[in-house]
């Protein structure tokens, strides 16, 4: 198997949270994983995106080609559209549809939902309100990655072992808050495939 | 014991380093190198074996602390971003002219593309200048075991080793499997102390040795199992790649690289690899992240008229990092149909944090030099260098660690009045004390706030070396006590602190405002602690 994934979003939404646990559910499956951060200035409400990588034979490089993306997981609709040049023709969009605006000349809303739902593969969902309604408002990466959870290649108990084990520190209810998070993505994501 | 971590280039060097018995990390925070320090401080066996690794006050500080710990034989790591390496670079260049005793590593993080610097600067040419060896990790694994063999290196040969990363293998995530924990080396003089007594007579017996070991660094780059000749089948094209650049390449080709290539990790570089190559094939493409050394330095060594392909002929871009994309053409290959970029995107800057005092700061200062029909600010490097952007738009120069308060002595010197520098704390200790030094000495008529937020805060918040002293610091460097005035930037205190920098800005001498509230970021991770 080979996943090419770009996280993407602001400085402080916490991209590098969800890669951790991907990166840790790979891992235990014996996979091979580079992971490019972004670290420094980009940090203060700036745009921010990481470069991820999983596969079952050795990876040349850290970053990822132009058009070899598979999957984009965005925790803001805008940021998920930067990178669509990096997207492969029939990758796929998992975005949050909240925007974050901090700046003046952000664009129209609706064209931005427009274009994310006009590409061939896309599942737009609402993470704060889920986050917001079925665990805590500081899960909303989490119900990110379990609507991206269908589309990386691993299966999904092996991704909520690896929410365990990254959670693990911070004690139980930590852990099942952030399980009620990615089961609620993961529902949704199923919903929106069937529909 | 699992032997396998996922770890960032940065930390890799740092476990490299305390598996090969380091005894001391001396470093100043710099994007993409911080990581690497920040894993010392935190790694169990460097609080069990008590390996020093606090922050230095800068980088040459840093450097020749480090070469003292070499002195006592002990392994000894300096950690800086590109840049830093100006600042410890009469160190650094020196030390290889006394050589060393304890091995002894300086890791220099390069950032081509500059994602957090001012720059593009390749350390590798620090290297060469110094006439020590270079190495260039291609990958986390290979960060971690040139460590031990860079150490050894060292203390073979007795000259300190360059170790270069780039932002890409800084902080990019790789599994690294470890190898055996090594003892530190124990206390002992070095066996040549008249060695290290740059005298001219010492100095010139010095540099010829230097230069007899040229010889010796040669062979060792080329039989370096980092330094790697892959044939290929097809010799119209030949392809040096250096560092992570062979990586980018070999993304390219799943069942193997067609033309031949030589991957080089290590320098001096290997001129009879490269001959080799050469004579092997029609032309030469040469890949290298940051400028173009490796493709200089081969244009002298094949007199051969050989086509050499690279940055300087514009097959590769002239600036900028190596990525997979823009090496394509280069190699032959055709660029892929992708999505156009979305018309919607537009720039997300960076910005201060909400509630950030350098924000009252400046719009205070903002509203005060405003009065004066030319004013100029100079500033620095931090997170306030982000007051030249809107809203603010308050500075007229960021260029070097230190620069805001002697360009600010240099412009009044020309005559500028009001002459404003604003500087960090942590910058102000790097390097505005000395300039400080000079302003009081001519009594020259500026205005330095230095916006003091208790921390390093544009590296992630380390620990600033003058916090508690800033006062005592500038009044021992002689600022009369009156003119060295502390505010506390909140938008309650704004008639405040107006009225301070108004008044200093009309005394016709040196003045030291001081904005003084703690970082918001680190406010939040200091209150989550307790
Ligand atoms: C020679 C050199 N070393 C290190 C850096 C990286 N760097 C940029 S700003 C900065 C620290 C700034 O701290 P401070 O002056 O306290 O300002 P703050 O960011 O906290 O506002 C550092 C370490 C650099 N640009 N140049
Ligand atoms: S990190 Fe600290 S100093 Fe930097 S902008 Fe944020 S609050 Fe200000």
């Amino acid at each position: 198997m080979r996943t090419d994934i770009i996280l993407s979003g602001v400085g402080g939404q916490g991209i590098l949270s969800i890669a951790t646990i991907i990166g840790s559910a790979a891992i235990n499956e014996g996979l091979y994983i580079k992971q490019a951060e972004v670290h420094g200035m980009s940090q203060r409400g700036g745009d921010v995106q990481s470069n991820l990588r999983i596969s079952s034979d050795p990876i040349a490089s850290d970053l990822i080609p132009l058009g070899k993306v598979d999957i984009i997981i965005s925790l803001e609709p805008m940021e998920a559209l930067r990178y669509l040049p990096y997207l492969n023709k029939e990758g796929w969009i998992i975005t949050n549809t909240v925007p974050f605006v901090n700046i003046p000349n952000y664009p129209d809303q609706e064209k931005l939902m427009e274009q994310i739902k006009n590409l061939k593969h896309s599942v737009a969902i609402d993470v704060d309100a889920i986050a917001k309604s079925v665990a805590s408002p500081r899960a909303a990466n989490i119900v990110l990655l379990g609507a991206a959870s269908p589309f990386l290649g691993i299966e999904t108990d092996k991704i909520e072992d690896g929410i365990r084990r990254v959670f693990e520190r911070k004690g139980e209810a930590v852990v099942e808050m952030n399980l009620k998070a990615f089961q609620a993505g993961l529902k949704y994501a199923q919903e929106s495939l069937n529909k | 014991m699992n032997n396998k971590h996922l770890l960032l280039g940065d930390e890799a060097v740092a476990l490299g380093a305390i598996h090969a018995g380091l005894s001391g990390v001396y470093a100043y925070p710099g994007t993409p190198s911080t990581e690497i320090t920040e894993f010392i401080q935190a790694h169990p066996l460097a609080e069990e074996r008590n390996i020093h690794r606090h922050w230095s006050t800068n980088e040459k500080t840093a450097m020749e602390a480090a070469l003292g710990m070499s002195y006592m034989g002990k392994r000894a790591m300096v950690c800086m971003k590109h840049v830093g390496m100006n600042v410890a670079a009469d160190a650094f260049v020196n030390s290889a002219m006394t050589g060393t005793n304890g091995g002894l590593i300086v890791v220099a993080a390069d950032d081509p593309s500059m994602h957090s610097s001012q720059n593009e600067q390749d350390s590798r040419f620090y290297g060469k200048f110094a006439m020590i060896p270079v190495f260039e990790p291609s990958s986390q694994q290979e960060a971690y075991n040139m460590m031990n063999d860079a150490f050894s290196f060292s203390e073979h040969y007795k000259v300190p080793v360059l170790m270069r990363l780039v932002t890409r293998m800084a902080h990019s995530r790789a599994v690294v499997e470890t190898g055996a924990v090594r003892e530190m080396n124990k206390m002992s003089f070095p066996s040549n102390p008249g060695d290290w007594v740059l005298m001219p007579a010492v100095a010139r017996k010095r540099n010829v040795k230097l230069i007899g070991q040229q010889v010796d660094f040669l062979n060792e780059s080329e039989k370096s199992i980092y330094n790697k000749y892959v044939d290929g089948k097809d010799h119209s094209l030949g392809i040096i790649a250096c560092g992570i650049a062979y990586n980018y390449v070999m993304e390219h080709f799943k069942d193997g690289c067609p033309y031949p290539v030589l991957k080089i990790s290590q320098y001096p570089l290997p001129v009879g690899l490269i001959r080799r190559l050469a004579d092997e094939c029609d032309s030469l493409l040469v890949l290298e992240d940051g400028q173009p050394v490796v493709e200089e330095m081969i244009r002298g060594v094949l007199d051969s008229g050989k086509v050499i392909k690279g940055r300087l002929t514009g097959e590769v871009p002239r600036t900028g990092e190596l990525t997979p994309d823009n090496i394509i053409s280069a190699m032959g290959l055709k660029d892929e149909e992708v999505y156009p970029p979305c018309e919607l995107v537009v720039p997300r800057p960076p910005a201060l944090c909400q509630g950030c005092g350098h924000r009252d700061m400046y719009a205070a200062l903002n509203e005060v030099v405003r009065e004066y029909e030319n004013s100029r600010v100079f500033s620095d490097i931090g997170c306030y260098t982000l007051g030249f952007l809107p809203p603010y738009r308050a500075i007229h120069s960021v260029v070097d660690m230190g620069a805001s308060i002697t360009m600010a002595k240099g412009a009044a010197d020309a005559g500028q009045f009001p002459s404003v520098a604003v500087i960090g704390d942590s910058t102000f200790t790097h390097s505005g004390m000395t300039g400080l030094l000079d302003a009081v000495n001519e009594n020259s008529n500026i205005t330095i706030l230095i916006s003091d937020n208790l921390t390093t805060g544009m590296t992630g918040g380390q620990d600033s070396a003058g916090t508690g002293r800033l006062e005592q610091i500038c009044q021992g460097i002689g600022v009369a006590p009156e003119h060295i005035r502390v505010v506390v930037p909140l938008p309650k205190n704004m008639e405040e602190m107006k009225q301070v920098i108004r008044e200093e800005i009309e005394y016709k001498g040196v003045s030291v405002i001081i904005p003084r509230r703690e970082c918001i970021q680190t406010a939040r991770r200091h209150n989550k602690q307790k």
